[in-house]
């Protein structure tokens, strides 16, 4: 029994029994309790290394560590896993990022505390989104997809803002319509297809004997699974709530890796399933794209509120990350992935940086901040720099994620109207403008000037405490690292992307 | 003297194969040691009657255990009684559901000064009464079973005799459970009069004709609308609520969940066997009948301030899931199957969720005294295991993977697509919203428990009475086993054959 079969099934499941440990210690014994799930966390991350060491990167584009056992007999489904290059930086990232909350929870347990249940609901959720990116069957998938909504709810719901038990219920409410039909979707993709198996490369191989008409209905019920998630322009309005009543780890979890999981739907599930569809539905999916880009950053101009601000700076960001993806080129999906990638470390960073700013002037209106880089100069000098990997700046990774999306639109693939994607480009590439615009605008607002009269005196307001710098270090480095290098993570993506794309590119224009 | 004679000389004894009928044996020993222990034991051991109730119904499930193990197909009295796998496995539902009940009745009973040695009795002997329905291929069988079952369930439901509401709530059931029965009846003697048999298996060789009788149509839909009352399916739900508010709270858990699924298992003989070729009458009848349970359920318990009456429409719209596959059956051969593999994997998976979020509402009521879902606010802060085991049936109720809930969902959606075409699809549509409407007044009741503060402050620990506790382990273990191991359910309700119901 080699390590490498089961390496992914403890990716999955190590949270998970350390969420149950948890559960067996009593409630008053909060450094233990925090030992213990930063300990199962860290332990979750050494496999993840153990992964990107092992990993075959000649062979990107293959699916490796697979294993694939009896689960449901009765219905076909299988529990079949396995990554390849575009799953394996999602997964690695989740367990980052999962990390990183952990460290920053040690200090910063929001209101009501109870730091065993937050803990473990964080380890619960990793259950879900490490499980939702190896998976490899679609009943699999669905389940870890769904294993997420409960304890995000309860996330919300118990430490959030005031408004937090009606943002709750609209993010649980929003994500199960998309599942519900998203399931359905899966269901009459497994009978057209001979009622034989759910796994994912099965259906990749025999869907495209499926009738056209058909084909279409499909792809719509999972668009709208995936879509709802992402989030696209219209269903995108749960997200600003959600987001600004969550708590700061809710926030960054949600913004760096739940979103994903719609996009990865896409690129994993959708597409290579029924290309044929996705060519008729990319020019709307774009449409919906460049739609969210230019509303999400006009939006942004118009709040008042920092969180929610960067709340809808994300329905922007996902825009070109959907933009790319609708090209179905490889350019595309490969600047897709890293738009993912990016835009959860920057705007999870975003995210801390709003928590931290909110733990010391009990407010997020950006009309009452102010000269945040005289009272908390490293907090202020930090957002500044997110906010330049945010708009985009060369240099930082949020490049590499928005301009080549941009680009790819300049060529779309064969059978896609070029004048469409120009259009679109052009349109994306106004929008970038209105990005440096609101964030920029928001630095200056925030963190430029005097400090406001009512908080000269505050003696709360110090800079960056030690589990902050812990916690925001390797983030800030790989925002960096990943900028300087892009080719570190478009070397993984790259063979993948291709081999997603082969069934789009197997049929004729 | 002398024709009786000549009578008894032609008599044929028939058959009995008494390891077949061993589990009603047992039950019905068990029943028996009951009523004696009840004369015999004065008030201070009354109590034994629970434990002499709870050995009764698992000694019972011992026979329909090594009935499955030999695995042999068993019919006695002319075809009319069978025991083959579909019904051993809804015995064994049946036993083990009345003994979840047992469980939870037991400090209830005692506790609330009521008879306890006929409370028993009576619970037992419903439970008999649905052992001999899953069994009925016959229409004489079938109604006497469900009389069997139901008049016991009438009384029980009035059980807190010195309560209006539970009065109101035996009478309601049991005036609309009469009349149920009568419509049933009449349905049932039009058929007898086409086919002139009351063999499931004669009845549809009756039916298979091409041309459709009139009369034949309104027996089936007679029937048909009799067992609707059973499952409480819209528009002839109004019973429920009242009554199961009004019951006391173990014999509600018992009504939604077991006597339910009796209801269900009788459909699902009648459309499998008797009424197997006249699918085009009942399919749209059953596509209606699921699409409002679940629409009109779903919307009234939206809003809902008692959580028993929330219970009760949500086991409405419950009912309506397990109704959707019941409007495919006969599409296809597969479908059938799916269909048949979706109600009773709905039914089990049911069971579980529902028999625990039964057993924590008695558990917080034991405190709060009140059914008000208010009175679980803050519960998070006082009894954070009760919240937890709340927490997970109420979204194991919504669907909402990894708990037990998804599969049941998951079953449903698989038979209505396994079919295709269509109506299907809209129907399956249907219960994807509805799905999702449901799960705002599940989420409702977790909100109060975890979100909101303590109404009156009191924050004094629930005590749980051992039985209840053993009852609210059991479901809450199986309803998380069952959502991450699906075929421990699955891959038992798959050895069911449709054929078997179809002609025995």
């Amino acid at each position: 029994m080699d390590f490498d079969n089961w390496a992914l099934s403890a990716a999955v499941f190590i949270p998970g029994i350390g969420a149950l440990v948890m559960l067996l210690i009593p409630r008053t014994e909060e450094t233990l309790l925090k030992t213990v799930a930063l300990v199962t966390a860290l332990v979750t991350a050494a496999v993840g290394v153990y992964l990107l060491v092992q990993f075959d990167y000649d062979n990107a584009g293959v699916l490796q560590f697979t294993q694939d056992k009896e689960w449901i007999e009765v219905i076909r489904s299988r529990y079949i896993i396995g990554i390849d290059g575009i799953s394996l930086p999602l997964l690695v990232l989740s367990m980052f990022v999962v990390v990183v909350c952990i460290i920053y929870s040690w200090d910063h347990i929001p209101e009501p505390g109870n730091p065993k249940a937050l803990l473990m609901l964080i380890l619960i959720l990793e259950v879900g989104m490490n499980g939702t990116f190896v998976a490899q069957d679609l009943i699999l998938f669905f389940v870890f997809f769904e294993i997420v909504l409960l304890p995000m709810y309860f996330l919300i719901g118990v430490w959030g803002g005031e408004d937090r038990q009606y943002a709750a219920i609209k993010f649980f409410l929003y994500t199960l319509f998309g599942s519900a039909l998203m399931l359905l979707a899966f269901l009459a993709l497994f009978f057209k297809t001979g009622a034989e198996s759910f796994a994912i490369a099965y259906l990749a191989e025999n869907a495209g004997d499926i009738v056209h008409s058909t084909q279409i209905l499909i792809f719509g019920g999972m668009f709208i699974g995936f879509a709802v998630k992402v989030p696209i322009f219209p269903f995108h309005t749960w997200l600003p709530d959600a987001h600004t009543q969550a708590p700061t780890v809710g926030s960054v979890i949600l913004a760096a890796i739940l979103l994903k999981l719609g996009t990865y739907g896409f690129v994993r599930i959708a597409i290579p399933i029924l290309p044929e569809a996705a060519r008729d539905y990319a020019p709307w999916i774009g449409l919906l794209a460049v739609i969210g880009i230019i509303y999400g950053a006009l939006c942004c101009l118009a709040q008042t509120d920092m969180k929610r601000l960067i709340a809808f700076s994300s329905v922007a960001h996902m825009g070109f990350v959907m933009l790319g993806i609708s090209t179905l080129t490889d350019f595309g999906f490969n600047a897709a992935v890293f738009g993912m990638v990016a835009h959860g470390l920057i705007t999870g960073m975003l995210f801390f940086v709003a928590g931290s700013v909110k733990d010391r002037y009990h407010t997020l209106e950006i009309a009452r901040l102010g000269g945040m880089l005289k009272q908390a100069p490293h907090i202020g000098w930090i957002l500044g720099f997110c906010a330049m990997a945010s708009l985009g700046l060369p240099g930082l990774a949020g490049f590499w994620g928005e301009f080549p999306a941009i680009l790819s639109a300049y060529n779309p693939a064969s059978g896609l109207s070029e004048e469409t994607f120009r259009t679109y480009m052009v349109i994306a590439a106004v929008g970038t403008v209105f990005a440096a615009g609101y964030l920029l605008w928001l630095l200056q607002r925030a963190a430029f000037g005097e400090p406001k009269e009512e908080f000269v005196h505050d003696g709360h307001i110090h800079d960056m405490g030690i589990y902050e710098t812990i916690a925001w270090a390797p983030m800030l480095l790989l925002i960096v690292a990943l900028g300087v290098y892009p080719n570190l993570l478009f070397r993984v993506t790259d063979d993948a992307v291709q081999a997603a794309l082969a069934t789009v590119n197997g049929i004729g224009a | 003297m002398h024709v009786l004679a000549q009578l008894a000389a032609d008599f044929d004894t028939p058959h009995v194969d008494y390891h077949a009928l061993a589990p009603e044996v047992v039950l019905t020993g068990a029943i028996v040691v009951l009523l004696i222990a009840d004369l015999l034991f004065d008030e201070r051991t009354k109590w034994a009657t629970s434990s002499i109730a709870g050995v009764g119904l698992l000694a019972a499930a011992v026979p329909v255990l090594t009935l499955a193990v030999d695995g042999v197909d068993r019919f006695m009295f002319g075809g009319g009684y069978a025991v083959d796998n579909f019904a051993l496995l809804l015995k064994a539902l049946f036993l083990l559901s009345g003994y979840i009940v047992v469980l939870m009745s037991t400090h209830y009973v005692e506790e609330g000064d009521y008879y306890e040695g006929e409370y028993y009795f009576l619970l037992l002997t419903s439970v008999l009464g649905m052992m001999m329905m899953s069994s009925s291929r016959d229409l004489i069988s079938m109604f006497v079973a469900l009389e069997f079952l139901a008049i016991p369930t009438f009384m029980l439901a009035a059980w807190r005799k010195r309560d209006l509401r539970s009065n109101e709530a035996g009478m309601k059931y049991f005036l609309l459970g009469v009349f149920a029965s009568a419509v049933m009846l009449y349905g049932m003697s039009l058929i007898y009069g086409v086919t002139g048999s009351t063999l499931f298996s004669e009845i549809a060789s009756g039916l298979s004709g091409p041309d459709s009788d009139p009369i034949v149509t309104l027996g089936i839909v007679f029937v048909v609308v009799g067992f609707a009352f059973k499952v409480s399916a819209v528009p002839f739900h109004a019973w429920a609520p009242d009554t199961y508010e009004g019951a006391p709270t173990p014999i509600t858990a018992f009504l939604s969940v077991a006597s339910k699924a009796a209801g269900f298992v009788a459909l699902l003989q009648l459309l499998f066997g008797a009424f197997q070729f006249r699918s085009d009458v009942w399919q749209p009848l059953f596509w209606v009948l699921a699409a409002l349970s679940m629409t009109v359920g779903n919307v009234i318990a939206l809003r809902q301030t008692n959580i028993v009456r929330m219970l009760a429409y949500s086991s409405v719209a419950q009912g309506g899931f397990i109704l959707m596959p019941l409007a495919v059956i006969g599409e296809s051969d597969d479908a059938s199957k799916s269909a048949l593999t979706a109600v009773v994997g709905y039914l089990i998976i049911y069971a579980i969720m529902n028999l625990g979020a039964f057993a924590v509402v008695l558990a917080v009521a034991r405190k709060t005294r009140s059914g008000e879902i208010s009175s679980y606010g803050g519960l998070f802060t006082y009894a954070p295991g009760l919240t937890l085991a709340m927490t997970m049936f109420l979204f194991a109720l919504a669907g909402i993977p990894p708990l037990g809930g998804w599969v049941a969902k998951f079953v449903v959606f698989r038979a209505l697509l396994d079919a295709g075409g269509g109506w299907a699809v809209a129907l399956a549509v249907v219960g994807g919203v509805n799905s999702v409407i449901s799960l705002y007044y599940y989420a409702n009741v977790a909100r109060e428990m975890w979100f909101r503060p303590v109404p009156d402050g009191d924050v004094t620990p629930i005590r749980i009475p051992s039985a209840l506790g053993v009852a609210l382990g059991l479901t809450a273990v199986a309803v998380l086993v069952v959502g991450i191991v699906p075929s421990t359910v699955l891959d038992v309700v798959d050895k069911v054959d449709p054929a078997v119901l179809a002609s025995p």
